[in-house]
Parts: C-alpha cells; structure tokens; sequence
C-alpha cells in the first residue's frame, strides 16, 4: 500500500508492506537514533512523536500514520543537544542506547507541563526504561535543566 | 508481531463490520495485540470514523472507542465523576507512550483479565455500544462473545459517585497482581474484583454493608487462581487488603 | 607532572561520546550494518533435552528469498568443540560447544541456522523446517546434577582444562577447593555458629541493546565482524575456533555498544552471522528478539552458598566456611570462574583464623550461564552478609560496629583472597560513612510510617577486584599527530562506562595537553593493542596504568626530541604540554612533531602494556532503606545509601553514576527479577512484560558517597569501581525486610507474596 508521511518536516511517499511497524520504516529512511530494546512496548527506547505526542513507534502501524506527522529526534537535534549536555554533565546518558527515547519523552513532557516535581517526572518516564544509570544521574539532569530553563526565562 | 496480509482504513463502519469475518482483525491501539504471533488476513482500521474523544451527552459520556487511554486518564470529566478514580485506574498502565496508543475500545473488545480499565468501568454504569446497532451493559457484553460485532465506545452514565481503585503491582508499572475498584452511588456500592487473574467481576451490595461484609462475598463468590504474578492464596489476601482499604477510603471521606 | 596531579584526573569531564549520543547519531552496530545483509534467525529447540533425529528443510528452502538453511550436518560433529566464553586462552571454561549440534541441551538451544534476504520469507522458512526430535530425560534441579544418571554433555570432545577440575561423565563442569588453618577446630571452639544456606537465581543482565552481530567478508578475503561485544580478542579466538578457520582470518570490531555488564563477555550471537557469511560469502546480520536475551544468553549463574560463621561472644569472627553449589547450565560459559568469586570475593572482607572455601559447578538443562557484573560476588555476599547479619541479631550488636570490629584492615595479608595484601582500604571509612548519611542511630532497625507501613534499615559491605591477577593485559598505544595531538588506542570496550574518556584524562594529565587533544580509537582487533577485553572490573586500573605508562614514554620521548632540537640535555628539559623547554631555549609542539614527519626515523608510536600481580579490591558499604506495606508485601527501597571505596574517582561523575547504575541493577535483583523455569524447561520471564527490571516509579532515591583511599599500584591512585556496586543491595535489603517484618530470608528475589503471606503465616 502507498502512504505519505511527514518526518521531521519532510514529506515520505512510500509502498509499503500492510504489518510494518513504524519503527521499522523509520529505520530504514535513515532514522536511526529511533531504538528497538524490547517487543512487549516497555523498554520506551523507540519513542517518537505522533503529531507532538509522544508514542512508541514499535507499537504503531507504519500504514496508520498515513497522512500524519511523525517527529524523531533527528528532527529536534538541537533541542536534543541543549538538554542532553544536562545529561551528559551527569554521566547520565551512558551506553546511550535509551538517550533518544528518554530525550523524545523528556522534551514531551516539559511541553506539557514546563515545571514537573521529580515525582510527576518519574511517573511521565515509567515507559522510558534505563539499565545503566539507577535513573539518579538522568533526574539529576533534568532537574537541572529545568532549572537553567527556568533562569533563561523561557519556558522549559 | 502479528503479520497482515492487507491493511484497511474503513470508511464507514458498515464497511469495517463488512469486512470483519473470521481471520480479520479490527485494530484498537494494538498494543497487546502486537505481543502475538497471529495472521490476519486483513486488519481494519478504524482511525477515520471519528471514534476518538469525549463526548458530553449530557445524562452521560460516551467514550469513543479509539480514545487513547491517556486521554480518559487526563479528562477531567472523568476524574470528577469517579472522585479521581479513573486517573489511578489507567496511570500505572505501563507508560505514557503506551497509553497515548493503547485505546479504551482495543481494552474492551480484548476482554484482558488484567485490565485495569474493565475493573474500573464495571463500577460505573456503563454500557458497551456496539455496531450494529445494540447497546449491553458492560458486565452483560463480558459474558457474551462478541462475534463480529465492532466495539464503537462506551457510554457512562452520570451519577452522583463516591469511587475508590486500588490495585497491588509487583512494579509500579507492572501488569496488576489484583485491582479492585468501588462505587458508592444510587443504589448501593458495587464492587469489581479483577486480574484474579480472570477478567473483573462486578458485585453489588446495599448501603451500609460493611467491608468485611463485602469481603466475605467477594471471597466466596469470585474465583481466584495462580500466575506468575500470584498465588490463588495470597489473590484471596489481597482481595481482602484492597477491598477494606478502598472502603474505609471511601466512608473515611479521603480524597 | 607528578602522580598525585589531577588536573584533568578526578575531575568529571562529559564522556567524549555524549553530543553524538543524544543527538542519535547512528553509533551502534546495527545503525551501521550494510545494505543487502542477509538475514540469519535461529531456530530454536522446544525441549530441555533431546536429540534431532532428522531434519528437513526442503520446504524451507523453496520459500523465494531463502539462501541457506544451516544443521548439524553441516557441521564436523567430532570437530573440536569452543567455547563461547570471553576469556584469556587457556580459557578457563571447557570446550562444550559446537555451533550447530545434533544434541540439544536446552530450551533455546540453536537447531538451525536460516538466512534468508528478509525476515519475512526467513520467519515463513522457520515455519516449514521439519524436526524430529528424540526427547531425553532432562536435569532441571541443579542440586540434583552431580552424578545423575543423565549426562549432560556424553560426547568424547568434551574438552576442559585440567585446572577447572571438571568432569563431565559427573555433570560437573568445575570443581575448587581452598582454605586457610583449621575451620572445623575454629568453628567448634566458637561460641556461636551461624549456619545459613542462601540461593540467588540466574538474572537477566537487560542490557537494553540486543546481541547483534553482523559480518561481511573484507577486500582481503577475511572475515570482519562487527558486533555488540566487550572482548573484540576473544571473540576472534572464539569465533575462529567455532568456524575451524585461523585467528588470522577473522577481524572484529566494537561499536558503540548499548549496555553489556558482563553478557557481551560471552560471544551469544557473533558465531551465527559468521557461519552464514563464511559459508556464503555475503554480508549476515543478526539481532536478537527480547526474548531471545532472555532465554538463550548467558546470565548470572544460580548459586545455592551454604555459610557455617563462628564467632566468640564478644562478636569476634573467627572462622568462614562456605560452600557454592553453582549452576551453569547447558554449558559452561564462565562456570568454572564464577563461582570462585564467591568465596574469594566475600571471605577476605572479614578478618579470621580460618576458612574454607569448596566449589562444585554443574551442568543442568538449563540456558547457559555467563558473565553478569559482580561475577560470583554478589552470591557469595549475599549469603555471607545475611550471616553477618544475623550474628549482629543473635548477639544483639549494631550491625554496623559489629563490621567494623571484623573488617580486613589495610596492610593485612587477606589468606581466602590468594594471601594478597590490603594494599588499600577505605573499607572502614565507607562503613562510617553510611551510618552518617543514613541518619542510621535514629532510624535502624525501623520506623513505622502507618499503620501498616514501615521504613527500615538494612546493611551491608562488599569488595570486588581490579582486574583478574596475574591474568588480564591492558593495552594502550599513543601516536604523536601531525599538529600536536594524540591519537589514543584502545583494545579495551567503552560500553557507556566512560572508559574511552576516563583512558584519555589519564593521557591528558600526563601529557599536559587539553582533553580534546586525546583522541581515542577503540575496540578493532587489526589496530587495537591486545587487551583483555572489558570486564573483570580492568579497565580504569589495568588499561589505566597500560595507558599512564604509555602516556609516560611518549612525554619522554617528545622531551628527548624536544632536547635534540634545542641541543640542550634530556635531563635539563621538561614538557608543558605545548613546548619542551630547558628554562632558556624552547621548542613547540608543532616544531616536535614536524621533526618527526620529515627525515626521522625514530618513532613516535608508544605501545605499553600492563598485567598486575595484585588485583586491590574497591571496597564498599551500603544501607538500604525500604518502605514495607505490612498487608501486600509490596516494598520499596526509598533511599539507598551508599559509600565506595573506588580508589581514586577517574571520573566523579562518571564513578557516581557506574555506583548508581550497579545498584539499582541490584535493587532489581533483590525485589522484581525474577527466574522461573517450568517442568518443561523453559523459562517464563522470556520478556520485559514479565522480567520486571526497575522502572523510573520503582525506585526512591540513591545517594552515592566516596570514601576514596590510593591504590599505588592504580593510575593515580585508582582501583575498580564497575562491579563492587551491584553486591550489596541483596543481603542489606534482606535485613531491611527482617528489620521491618521478623521474616528472615535466604533467597532473591524476595517478593511481596511471599512478605505479605510470610507476616500471615507468624
């Protein structure tokens, strides 16, 4: 079947297979900081965002995202690389393999809500798993980046 | 991963219930579904059919059947008719990635023995609508197969409530080892045991019962059995923990 | 420059790596595969044990896209068998593999190899292969293997080495004994004698990226494999001997890699595409599914450690003797090492007249084990630290002051850790430290929170090792570069530990130049130095002191050069990093250099390589605080105190989050992660639906402190950080649930059930 999706701005026109998962079709266009770490939708390491929400691209239909915006983090890399500094300041993106999904959902969530506790963060990331860090570093990071955004005045 | 031999955006759910014969399947948020290895000759899409959202239709709400779970967790709607039940029934279900896919209709016609969402609903007064036209109470459409017929939402009916829901996970995250939710309403309380690990069952009681009271029904009328998650032992102990805590919650006034 | 300098050491600079990591950039193995690989998945067999009386693939075969279907015919059955353990030849592990066998030994275990130009025609294929298979009577009890009438591993070319002491007519893959005076003359003069025996489960290391693997054949006709891998060297050897092809033919390189603790220590996935590759000659790939990791890979070895501690009554410990009973599985992948860390890596802790240490390794029809962070430790601690603690309870003594009247002090000869001496220990001051930081004289033993919640206290010491002694190589080559930098090669595997940038602030320290100016090449078998591999807790102390001494020479040999320039005397120079100077006449860098890239025919390429006599323990105390729900059995570790004796930090950041990291990967192990086999042999926490490793929710907070002393023998003063951490949360949250319940507990997991149903049952 034909489908036209928009990645990071760019609209792919493309037949493809009816049970390729969007994972896998982003993969193949290039995408590779988009992650496989499991089957069974826990491991949050394949996290994107479907028109701004963030979703599980190894959970979801290439097929379905017909006529829709998908945004990897190839799309908000320098988005990526302001917060990511906070992480790295901890040690905290390690092996790496989780950065992306983490990023994607992190970056989500301020949008939602610009100001979480580490409560409210900790519950927002429960689908982002980490085997490295104990998490410590990774909240470390973000409470800090939450602060500095809240320093540049902006919002986070 | 399922494999599909074609995919379909129906356009009208004449033509999805058409389509949907033995050996097709109609995709909810595919979540779960994705876990298995089936073959379907078609899957049907029902993303265009405006099945999504929360719809205030004034004695009640119908919940679309392609509503992401994460939207019923985040309508306040919800949260005040179930007195923030609702809220703690979806927000420990995996993620928020997951339940910005996974959809109430998928968790209906999935009819899961953990679900979370089936054990919360069955305390409220909701129906199960279906195309073609029929319209079951939710407990009633849990007992019958539902054949071809296309989950299209779930209608609620707005009451005055005192709702409580519990549930003990190995991780917070985890499937449920017990839920448990209850009602205060016209009527009576009504209790759902579920993730027992066999689907939620409903169970009524007048006002004034008392926990133990309730327990003791729930003990001797529900079956309770073993998984990797729990023994049928310590289901029945925690059946006892839920169901006194959500209701001492409840008559204690605790938000 | 002196050893003691930290400018760049012991600060925590961000990991060379990390712009690239959270911008996405395609690092890994399987973002660089090339086009057209084939694809290779494995059919896997149903039944513990059993042998494959015949197999078809014809219809297989005819599935369009199909290249080749691989068996046991395809492979030498009287070959010379492998091992897919990542060690130093002679390995230690017996050569028990084939990589195609008629004879399965598990569930999982690999029946054949598909490969096919997709999955999907390779999935249809895997479908239509026709097996028939023989089953056999299986050993799914491990106490039961020894001598059974079953045997694991019949075949004549079962090879192991002498020194393992194995035998596999017995099922017994190792065997060991030690020990030190006269434990039983000890134990019967003590005044009390705690006697316990603790079972700890084969857990899921959960890396978060697959085994993947894939190859191709290179313009020289070799084989290069590109693979998720701790140990590019061993992986060669291992691959070379499962193909029957020569070391020299094979070339491996290690990307970036997501996650390994110890489970890339063994080559799981690296033989299959290899096979295909070398078979067909075109470029294969694999990438384990989830449940392959977790029912076909090489986890934590079962150990059951039975303890007998005697001490006077004044709280004196006078005599350890242990037992481990460990289980390897199918094959022996690290059996017979493992599980001496349970003895030697708990024991020393402690100061004693005598002990005993005696070890028996079986094989059962179970996955294979492997190589999981910690090795052997974290089970034999486990066990003796519930003894310790049980001792404090006995002799109503604080815990904590009962650990510090027994502790191997610095300077001791330690008998049970091979007679070494505690060149270093902060192990006392970690102790200190965590009563400190966990408020513990208000809050042990416990506070109730509710009427059916309480927070309680739970604690615990350990040790580890820096590196295998007498064993493992570091290696490091600099390169002086065109302009006056440094290229910095390593054979050791960076895998989000930060040891790419922790080797290079060793060189940047010493040569006086900006971090920046280090670059680092990892992991590629043609270019890099030998090197162990990573894992064995080496890197920061046995590559760093390769990498300080190569670092040294060349600073050295810039100064010589530096002083020929200027026609001064080598003596009278020094080098700050940008020129060498002898307070009168100086020359740059830049001028070094170019002398050496025109008409020079000395070189200005520094290989040094590093083997220590010593492994000097990282030390480490920890206390657990948990929330218990009296009624559910539901508990949660709130707060984790910890305090670590690392030697010197490389890296603060770095050893903070490593410390961190290995604990929660214990929390896990103590509460959630779970190893469950049914009477068919299979596992069934085969996903992350079901293996329940820590998520954000599930953890309160963990508070990491350093209680640093110097190792002399470390890179600046540096030992092993990576393993020590995973070892105490096990038996400090078993007390933390005895302090909160009365309920005591010898196994991992403890789980809410059996909490809540053991409090039901008092």
């Amino acid at each position: 079947m034909n489908v036209s999706i928009t990645v990071n701005g760019t609209v792919i026109k493309e037949e493809i297979e009816p049970d390729l998962l969007l994972i896998d079709f982003l993969r193949s266009h290039g995408m590779k900081s988009v992650k496989r770490g499991c089957d069974t939708s826990n491991c949050g390491a394949c996290t994107v965002w479907l028109d701004e929400k963030p979703v599980l691209s190894c959970g979801i239909l290439a097929a379905r995202c017909d006529g829709r915006s998908v945004t990897t983090l190839e799309g908000v890399r320098d988005r990526a690389r302001e917060f990511g500094a906070f992480l790295a300041d901890e040690a905290a993106e390690q092996c790496g393999y989780c950065s992306p999904g983490l990023i994607m959902t992190t970056i989500a969530l301020l949008s939602e809500n610009p100001d979480p506790t580490p409560e409210e963060t900790k519950e927002y990331l429960a689908n982002n798993l980490c085997r490295c860090s104990g998490y410590e570093g990774q909240m470390r990071g973000i409470q800090r980046y939450i602060a500095w955004k809240k320093e540049q005045g902006g919002k986070a | 991963m399922f494999t599909a031999g074609q995919y379909i955006r129906a356009k009208s759910l004449e033509e999805a219930y058409s389509l949907h014969k033995k050996g097709t399947c109609i995709l909810g948020g595919m979540q779960w579904l994705k876990m298995g290895q089936g073959f379907y000759s078609k899957v049907i899409d029902l993303s265009d059919l405006n099945l999504s959202g929360i719809t205030d239709e004034g004695d009640s709400y119908l919940v679309g059947a392609m509503t992401p779970l994460r939207e019923m967790e985040e309508s306040r709607e919800l949260s005040s008719l179930t007195s923030g039940a609702m809220k703690e029934a979806l927000r420990h279900i995996v993620g928020v990635q997951f339940r910005n896919l996974a959809t109430l209709g998928g968790t209906v016609a999935g009819k899961y023995g953990f679900s979370d969402v089936l054990t919360m609903l069955l305390v409220l007064d909701s129906t199960v609508v279906l195309y073609p036209d029929e319209e079951l109470p939710l407990a009633n459409y849990l007992e019958e197969p539902l054949g071809n017929r296309i989950v299209t939402g779930v209608r609620i009916r707005k009451e005055n409530l005192s709702c409580r829901y519990a549930s003990m996970r190995n991780t917070e995250t985890d499937l449920p080892t017990l839920t448990c939710a209850m009602a205060k309403g016209d009527g009576g309380i009504r209790l759902a045991i579920g993730a027992r690990p066999q689907i939620a069952k409903i169970l009524t009681f007048p006002e004034g019962v008392s926990s133990d009271e309730m327990t003791g029904t729930a003990l001797s009328s529900l079956s309770f059995s073993s998984n990797l998650r729990g023994s049928e032992d310590y289901r029945r102990h925690l059946a006892k923990v839920l169901i006194r805590r959500c209701w001492e919650s409840m008559e204690g006034g605790e938000q | 420059m002196s050893d003691t300098g930290t400018r760049v050491v012991e600060k925590s600079y961000r990991k060379k790596d990390w712009e690239a990591i959270v911008t996405g950039a395609p690092l890994y193995t399987q973002d660089l595969e090339p086009e057209n690989c084939l694809v290779v998945k494995l059919l896997r067999c149903p039944y513990p044990n059993a042998i494959i009386e015949d197999i078809d693939t014809t219809a297989a075969m005819k599935v369009p896209g199909m290249e080749a279907v691989f068996t046991w015919h395809d492979v030498d059955q009287n070959m010379r068998r492998f091992t897919e353990a990542g060690q130093t030849y002679p390995e230690a592990s017996p050569y028990d593999r084939l990589i195609l066998d008629q004879h399965m030994r598990h569930v999982g275990d690999v029946a054949a190899i598909v490969a096919g130009k997709n999955e999907k025609c390779v999935d249809r294929a895997m479908k239509l292969i026709k097996v028939t298979y023989r089953q056999l009577e299986p050993v799914l009890d491990y106490t039961k293997a020894l001598d059974n009438k079953v045997i694991i591993h019949p075949e004549d070319n079962w090879e192991g080495r002498d020194f393992a002491n194995g035998d596999a007519k017995r099922n017994l893959c190792a065997h060991e004994e030690s020990e030190n005076g006269d434990v039983e003359a000890e134990l019967s003069s003590c005044d009390i004698v705690i006697e316990k025996t603790c079972h700890t489960k084969a857990v899921q290391q959960a890396f978060m990226e697959p085994f993947c693997t894939w190859s191709i054949i290179d313009m020289y006709g070799r084989l290069l494999i590109v693979s998720s891998t701790q140990i590019v060297f061993h992986a060669r050897r291992n691959v070379a001997n499962a193909l029957g092809i020569p070391v020299s033919k094979v070339r491996v390189i290690k990307p970036r890699i997501g996650g390994g603790f110890g489970a890339k220590q063994t080559s799981v996935s690296e033989m299959y595409p290899a096979f295909v590759t070398w078979k067909t000659k075109k470029p294969a790939k694999i990438v384990y599914t989830r449940r392959e990791c977790q029912i076909a890979s090489s986890p934590r070895h079962e150990m059951q450690v039975r303890v007998r501690l005697g001490a006077m009554k004044d709280g004196t410990i006078r005599a350890i003797d242990m037992y481990t009973l460990s289980n390897t599985g199918a094959y022996g992948e690290h059996g017979p090492t493992t599980v001496g860390l349970s003895g030697h890596k708990s024991i020393p802790l402690y100061h004693t007249k005598a002990f005993r240490f005696q070890a028996d390794v079986v094989y059962t029809n179970e996955m294979s084990a492997g190589a999981y962070r910690g090795y052997g430790a974290p089970q034999g601690i486990f066990a003796l630290e519930n003894c310790v603690n049980e001792l404090a309870h006995r002799l109503h003594r604080d815990p904590i002051d009962l650990r510090l009247q027994n502790t191997a002090k610095e300077g001791e000869i330690m008998p049970a850790y091979f007679g070494q001496k505690n060149t270093s220990s902060g192990l006392d001051r970690c102790i200190e430290k965590v009563r400190e930081m966990s408020d513990w004289e208000h809050r042990y033993p416990c506070v109730k929170v509710n009427d059916h919640t309480v927070r309680s206290l739970g604690m615990a010491i350990a040790m580890q090792g820096s590196a295998i002694a007498g064993i493992d190589v570091g290696g490091a080559t600099i390169k002086l570069e065109e302009g006056g930098f440094y290229t910095l090669l390593l054979g050791s595997a960076d895998m989000g530990t930060g040891s790419d940038t922790t080797m290079a602030q060793i060189a940047s320290e010493v040569l006086e130049c900006p971090l920046d100016s280090i670059c680092v090449n990892s992991g590629d078998t043609d270019t890099s130095p030998y090197d162990s591999g990573s894992y064995a807790s080496s890197t920061a102390y046995i590559t760093g002191r390769a990498v300080l001494a190569a670092a040294k020479e060349m600073r050295q040999r810039i100064i010589r050069r530096g002083a020929e320039l200027i026609k001064s005397e080598e003596s009278f120079c020094d080098f700050d990093g940008s020129k060498v100077s002898d307070g009168k006449q100086e020359v740059s860098l830049f001028d070094i250099v170019a002398s050496t890239t025109g008409g020079n025919s000395d070189s200005f390429v520094v290989n040094a390589s590093s083997s220590s006599a010593i492994s000097p323990p990282p030390y480490m105390a920890g206390v657990a605080e948990a929330e218990t729900d009296l009624e559910t059995g539901k508990m949660k570790v709130v707060n984790y105190y910890a305090a670590v004796d690392c030697g010197t930090p490389l890296n603060p950041a770095i050893a903070r989050v490593q410390t961190e990291g290995g604990l929660l990967q214990a929390i896990g192990m103590a509460l959630t992660e779970n190893v469950t086999y049914d009477r068919k042999g299979q596992v069934l926490e085969n996903s992350f639906l079901q293996y329940k490793i820590p998520a954000r929710p599930d953890i309160g907070q963990i508070h990491v402190a350093f209680a640093s002393s110097y190792e002399d023998s470390g890179p600046f003063g540096a030992k092993s950080i990576g393993e020590v951490v995973i070892d105490t949360p096990g038996p400090a949250i078993c007390d933390a649930v005895h302090n909160a319940t009365g309920l005591t507990f010898t196994e991992l997991p403890i789980t809410a059930e059996q909490v809540a149903m053991g409090l039901l049952k008092k």
